[in-house]
């Protein structure tokens, strides 16, 4: 059979138009680091963390401008005293030491107090005891004397006039006095003397003067009272105001606490990958000088620092430090890099990425570093409360902050001998760096977060 | 692997020559000597001491003679406890120091991994953060808080039970060694506990993981097998050094608790410019450490095939 | 995207299980682990585990060390440890009893004149090994001390004894001491300068005899370790676990030994932390603990039953006397010696018990012609006068030609207590007088290195006696003393001092030594602190123990374990 073709034309050979539908970009493309900070933005967490930074910034900047209280100023009436402590004086003439002369003093038995009993002096008197061939001891309890016959804190272990002014650290509480006659060889010979006594808080004329409770030409009367210099979060061991020192002492643990930080696990960081990316001889030459580092004695050369670096007597000498704990430090963040990096540089998208032309730069600034972000920023949290710590003990032994520059580190060390007396004094400190630390520890959870290529538009 | 192995200790063996180098300049650069005493000592004596001790000769002199001294593995006498060699002194603490820093470290890499991996799991939820709170609680307390804490509230159970449940302090038996290897463990748990918890949230999401729950594998096997073994990788890493760490930085806790570690002594010999002891024990101790992150970088290349050893 | 095709939440459940299982395993894992390690270090350490502070059937007690004593060799020693031990162990010429008398011990008569002493030995003295001590074992000990290559930082405290000083020199060989054996039991003493109170310097452990057969034969090692001493005093040593525990035995070839009424005694923990100490007793596991300033309060609240003892420490910040430094001026001096408070120091900044208020250079425990040196000429009083500081500082200004005076420098020591104090000083200092004071903190060698070196205008400083005479105190700023260092050169002062110390009529020397303690009030050589006390507690079954100013403390020879108390 024979196939009729047709011939072709023209028209044969004209393109069949259809519609095309094209795909419509519905958001903006954005680049890896675009993406990750509106992620960041999103967070919560990262914003928690920035509440508190604004917050301790302000604490730190503006705080002594609100507070106007000198951190050195020491109140030696109101030592070691926790918040909330009722803060009434009344007004006294100051006393001179007692040398036991009795004149105008009615009779009484017993121990018994001579004038009233406050915080400038508590003056007793007791009676005679013939048994008493060695002299008396005096004692002075917190605590009711009970059945135990636990007396308290020996005040003088022998005496044998038959008075006594007890000026020692004196506090607005009961004090429970006992007198024990003693044998020539100073043991116990006799019943004890025994008496209790509520010293109330006095200030003299001249110190409330000083500290403008009183103006200088009001003359007082008697029972007149004052009320005691506010120290909303307490007094340290020499009655310098808590809130002023911690507000001063934040600029130099969160100076320290933040920049030291930063500045070795950058290095570290640098170092690290470095070594980890090119490998051979130079990972090898650069690995063993991180060991060297780490091995040296980090006492002693603190003390080689600070003798090197010629801090001047009392001087503070925050750069000094600061070197040293940068130099000292940065080896267990390159370690710790240069072993991810050692991971990731086996990765199929390192390979791809190489294929495609890019150079080491771009391979270890784009993909290297975003991918070793949850560990460097484990790291970076855990070094602030570090380099704090640190910072208090350098100070301890002299490098750093000389005294009266108060620092959050070094409040802590002094607030720990009184832990248990005057918790205040430590937990106001540590509180205060574990808000740091919760304020780091979050944000780094939320840069890891936004950082992270795997969750990339997720969420 | 052998001649990796070779290099590696041909390596540290320079690296331990330039830290004692170091250590030793140092040692003669900062002021103060061991002769020096609270009490004057007149010229004569001085110079006796000197004599005796060989501190008379120039440094570099001093130097050579310690070099030659170290080959032959005699660190000499300590200026502190005077009659002591510092051989002696090192072979009878250390162990000490080695038990309790290998314990804590048992501890702190147990509970390390466990109480990470459990955040990692329990992400945003209860768990998640009662324990990041208690680990910023855990590095926000300096060291010897926690010891010293740690000590009271252990005299305060004994003493409401009535009898010792464990010693408050001393050396000798396995109880002893429990309360102060955990509270010397506890700084380095709170860190791995984070560095675990990071490395499992990265692991969670990446490739092999959804392969391995998508091949149908049972959910015990991808999680030991893959999950948990592969976040432990950094971990690792850290545990070299960390040991070494925690050994020489125990003394806190030997204070605390009364144990007759090494760490005391080397504390102890720096404060006193102690020139044969803190030599002696910083050679040791950064042989320790040069030693202990070969080993660790031995076992990781075993561990993760990726890692090629060059 | 979608993404896991298992169940989340029983993955999670599952994964937790997991975890669970590998969380017991450890734990298993760990016990196992723990008793191989306790073989391993029991090799080490002692079992400490099962001891008590007092057992009374074994007439046992368990103590705790501050420090390691570094030596126990006694022509060496320094620390306050090694004197404690030695004194437990060894026995010298004499001893102090419980009333701080001077008493027989190795010596049973004695003879002393300002030239020399006789002293004869008892014929039943004897060492460890059994055999008796002689004169020659005492001869033999001084020899070494006051040898130069012995190098004995306390060889000084020998001088008192003929040539001793020259032979420390170098200069005359050691048979040259004036110390003789004139036969075993005879030993003669002769004295450098005329000399009242030897008997009372014979009794520190510099003293202590040494037999010289055995000394030899330890080959350099003598008191390095337990077998490597022979023991004669009312205890020996057992057990010397370095830096962990040393035990010690009633020495059953002592002469006292039927008046020894411990068995043992066991020091079974080495900390200096407080503390741990504390914690220790409350535990009840030693039997006396030191306590400091923050668990003082604990010791209140536990109903303890808290001793207290002067400890001896005369403490004071030293003016620097050196022509380059500032406070070479006496007005300068005199301005902040006016302006300081030891009352308010004492009493609300240091605020301990048992601190008594500075207010001489020598400390109230000492004796005088029949009474205490400070009842018979109680020093000059310093009224806290501000007006009249002022005018100094305006003087010493106009002296030193200056218009401000610049920051003056105050060395203080890793001592907590002293850093207080020097925060507090800085501030008072400041208020009243305007005058700028930097704290440099420096620590252990360096600090001493700097206080020798003389580079600071103030330290933070203190004394301790070396033996119970006014002269150990006095001496210390004597132009030739090189304890002095600020370097405080009076000829009047140096006059009084060898007054002191070549006078035989003890109330010419009490005079001279008030001559003394005017001088440096009037100088203003030193602002006074405070005398240090320092409080304790003692299980309530542990009687007789003594404390001492000098010598071995805690002294627990003479004790023994009460059992009808509580």
């Amino acid at each position: 059979m024979t196939a009729s073709v047709r011939p072709l034309s023209a028209a044969d050979l004209t393109p069949v138009y259809h519609e095309q539908v094209r795909e419509v970009l519905t958001r903006p493309s954005l680049s890896y680091w675009q993406d990750a900070w509106i992620r960041l933005k999103a967070n919560r967490r990262a914003l928690v963390s920035l509440w508190i930074v604004i917050g301790l910034l302000v604490f730190t900047v503006f705080g002594p401008f609100v507070w106007r209280v000198d951190p050195a100023a020491q109140d030696l009436d109101q030592i070691s005293q926790p918040p909330g402590v009722d803060r009434t004086a009344w007004i006294v003439t100051p006393l001179p030491i007692w040398n036991g002369e009795t004149q105008g003093e009615g009779s009484g038995t017993g121990l018994r107090a001579f004038g009233d009993p406050d915080t400038q002096a508590i003056r007793l008197r007791w009676d005679p005891a013939p048994e008493a061939t060695g002299g008396y001891r005096i004692y002075r309890n917190i605590f009711p004397i009970g059945p135990e016959r636990a007396y308290g804190l020996p005040l003088v272990m022998s005496r044998n006039e038959i008075w006594y002014e007890d000026r020692l650290d004196l506090r607005p509480r009961t004090y429970y006095y006992s007198v024990l006659p003693l044998n020539e060889l100073g043991e116990h010979s006799g019943e004890a003397q025994i008496v209790e006594l509520e010293a109330r808080r006095v200030i003299t004329v001249d110190e409330a003067r000083k500290r403008g409770l009183l103006a200088l030409d009001h003359i007082p009367v008697n029972g007149e009272t004052v009320k005691l210099k506010l120290h909303p979060l307490g007094t340290d061991y020499l009655g310098r105001d808590m809130l002023a020192r911690l507000m001063y002492g934040a600029r130099v643990s969160l100076f320290i606490g933040i920049v030291a930080p930063l500045l070795y696990v950058l290095f570290g960081i640098l170092y690290g990958a470095t070594a980890g990316f090119i490998g051979g001889v130079l990972d090898a030459v650069m690995m063993r000088f991180a060991d060297f580092v780490v091995a040296l004695p980090f006492l002693l050369f603190m003390i080689l620092f600070k003798f090197i670096f010629q801090v001047s007597a009392g001087e503070s000498g925050i750069m000094p430090m600061l070197v040293a704990l940068v130099i000292l430090s940065w080896p267990a963040t390159s370690r710790l890099v240069r072993g991810q990096i050692l991971q990731i540089r086996e990765e199929g998208y390192i390979g791809a990425s190489k294929l495609l032309g890019a150079k080491t730069r771009y391979l270890i600034l784009r993909h290297m570093i975003p991918n070793t972000m949850g560990v460097i920023l484990v790291t970076l949290t855990f070094a602030v409360p570090s380099a704090i710590f640190t910072e208090a003990f350098l100070s301890f032994i002299g490098m750093g902050v000389a005294p009266p520059t108060p620092s959050w580190g070094s409040m802590c060390n002094e607030g720990i001998k009184t832990m248990l007396t005057t918790p205040h004094e430590l937990v106001f400190p540590a509180l205060l760096i574990s808000i740091t630390v919760l304020a780091f520890n979050l944000l780094g959870d939320g840069l890891r977060d936004a950082l992270d290529a795997r969750m990339r538009s997720r969420e | 692997m052998l001649r990796y192995t070779f290099y590696r200790l041909l390596q540290g063996l320079i690296t331990v020559w330039f830290i004692a180098t170091a250590t030793f300049a140092a040692m003669h650069m900062i002021p103060g000597d061991p002769l020096t005493s609270e009490r004057a000592m007149t010229p004569e004596i001085r110079a006796n001491l000197e004599a005796k001790y060989g501190l008379d000769k120039p440094v570099g002199e001093q130097y050579l003679i310690y070099l030659k001294n170290i080959a032959t593995g005699d660190f000499g006498i300590s200026f502190t406890q005077k009659n002591r060699e510092v051989n002696d002194i090192i072979r009878e603490h250390f162990p000490v120091s080695a038990t309790l820093g290998l314990l804590a470290i048992l501890f702190a890499a147990t509970g390390g991994v466990l109480f990470g991996a459990l955040t990692a799991l329990f992400r945003n939820r209860m768990p998640d953060y009662a324990i990041m709170f208690l680990v910023i609680l855990g590095i926000s307390v300096p060291g010897f808080v926690v010891a010293a804490l740690g000590q009271l509230s252990l005299v305060n159970i004994n003493e409401t039970l009535g009898f010792t449940l464990l010693p408050v302090g001393g050396w000798g038996t396995v109880s002893n060694m429990i309360l102060p290897a955990l509270v010397l463990g506890l700084g380095t748990m709170a860190y791995l506990t984070r560095l675990m918890r990071s490395s499992m949230l990265e692991i969670v999401n990446s490739d092999f993981i959804r392969t391995a729950r998508a091949k149908g594998l049972p959910a015990t096997r991808v999680f030991s097998k893959h999950q948990l073994r592969n976040a432990s990788l950094p971990v690792i890493t850290v545990l070299g050094p960390a040991i070494a760490g925690i050994t020489t930085g125990g003394f806190v806790v030997e204070y605390v608790f009364a144990i007759p570690g090494l760490g005391r002594y080397f504390v102890q010999a720096v404060q006193q410019t102690d020139y044969t002891m803190i030599m002696g024990t910083t050679v040791f101790y950064g042989a320790f450490l040069v030693f202990m992150v070969i080993a660790v970088d031995l076992v990781y290349g075993l561990i993760d095939p990726r890692v090629r050893l060059k | 995207m979608a993404d896991v095709i298992v169940d989340e939440s029983s993955f999670v459940r599952a994964a937790g299980r997991q975890l669970i299982i590998y969380g017991l395993i450890t734990l298993f894992g760990f016990t196992a682990i723990m008793f191989m390690l306790d073989a391993m270090a029991s090799l080490v350490g002692t079992d400490t585990g099962s001891s008590r502070a007092i057992d009374a059937e074994k007439s046992t007690i368990t103590l705790l060390l501050k420090e390691e004593p570094p030596q126990l060799d006694s022509t060496k020693a320094t620390d306050q440890v090694s004197g404690q031990i030695l004194g437990h162990v060894m026995e010298g010429l004499l001893r102090q009893d419980a009333q701080q008398k001077i008493q027989a011990a190795v010596a049973e008569k004695w003879d002393i004149t300002p030239e020399g002493a006789t002293f004869h030995l008892r014929a039943d003295a004897r060492w460890s090994d059994g055999k008796p001590v002689t004169a020659h074992d005492f001869v033999f000990a001084w020899r070494t001390v006051v040898n130069p290559a012995t190098a004995s930082e306390y060889a000084f405290i020998m001088y008192f004894v003929k040539n001793a000083e020259a032979i420390n020199q170098g200069k005359l060989p050691t048979t040259e001491l004036g110390a003789t054996a004139v036969d075993d039991r005879t030993l003669k003493v002769m004295f450098e300068r005329p000399l009242t109170f030897f008997d009372k310097v014979v009794t520190f452990k510099t003293f202590l005899p040494i037999r010289e057969d055995f000394y030899q034969q330890t080959n350099g090692r003598y008191g390095a370790d337990a077998e490597e001493m022979l023991y004669n005093g009312p205890f020996s040593i057992t057990s010397w676990v370095h830096g962990a525990s040393l035990k010690v035995e009633k020495n059953q070839h002592y002469w006292r030994r039927d008046e020894i009424r411990l068995n043992n005694i066991n020091w079974a923990y080495i900390t200096s932390d407080a503390s741990a100490s504390f914690n220790f007793f409350k535990d009840g596991k030693i039997a006396a603990a030191s306590l400091s300033p923050d668990t003082l309060s604990n010791a209140l609240e536990q109903r303890w039953h808290i001793k207290q003892f002067q400890d001896g420490g005369v403490f004071f910040l030293e003016f620097n006397h050196r022509p380059d430094r500032l406070t070479r001026n006496l007005n300068l001096r005199r301005a902040m010696q006016l302006v300081t408070d030891p009352n308010e120091l004492v009493n609300k900044v240091t605020k301990l018990p048992g601190y008594l208020v500075g207010d001489s250079l020598f400390p109230g425990y000492l004796d005088g012609v029949k009474d205490k040196f400070k009842t018979e000429k109680p020093p000059k009083k310093i009224v806290r006068d501000i007006e009249a500081a002022r005018r100094h500082l305006e003087l010493a200004k106009q002296e030193l030609g200056l218009e401000k005076i610049p920051p003056l420098t105050l060395l203080s020591t890793e001592d907590p207590i002293s850093n207080v104090q020097a925060e507090y000083y800085q501030a008072v200092f400041r208020d009243t007088l305007g005058l700028e004071i930097k704290i440099d903190k420096q620590i252990f060698k360096q600090r001493l290195a700097k206080m020798t070196a003389g580079e600071f205008d103030l330290v933070s400083a203190g004394w301790g006696p070396d033996y119970e005479d006014l002269l150990t105190f006095g001496d210390l700023f004597a132009s030739w003393n090189l304890n002095n260092r600020g370097r405080y050169a009076s000829d009047e002062y140096d006059r009084q001092v060898r007054i002191a110390q070549s006078s035989t009529d003890q109330a010419e020397r009490v005079e001279a030594f008030a001559r003394m303690q005017d001088l440096i009030i009037d100088d203003a050589v030193i602002l006074f602190n405070y005398e240090r006390g320092a409080s304790y507690v003692t299980h309530p079954q542990l009687k007789g123990v003594i404390r001492r100013v000098i010598g071995s403390d805690p002294d627990y020879t003479y004790a023994w374990i009460d059992e009808g108390q509580g």
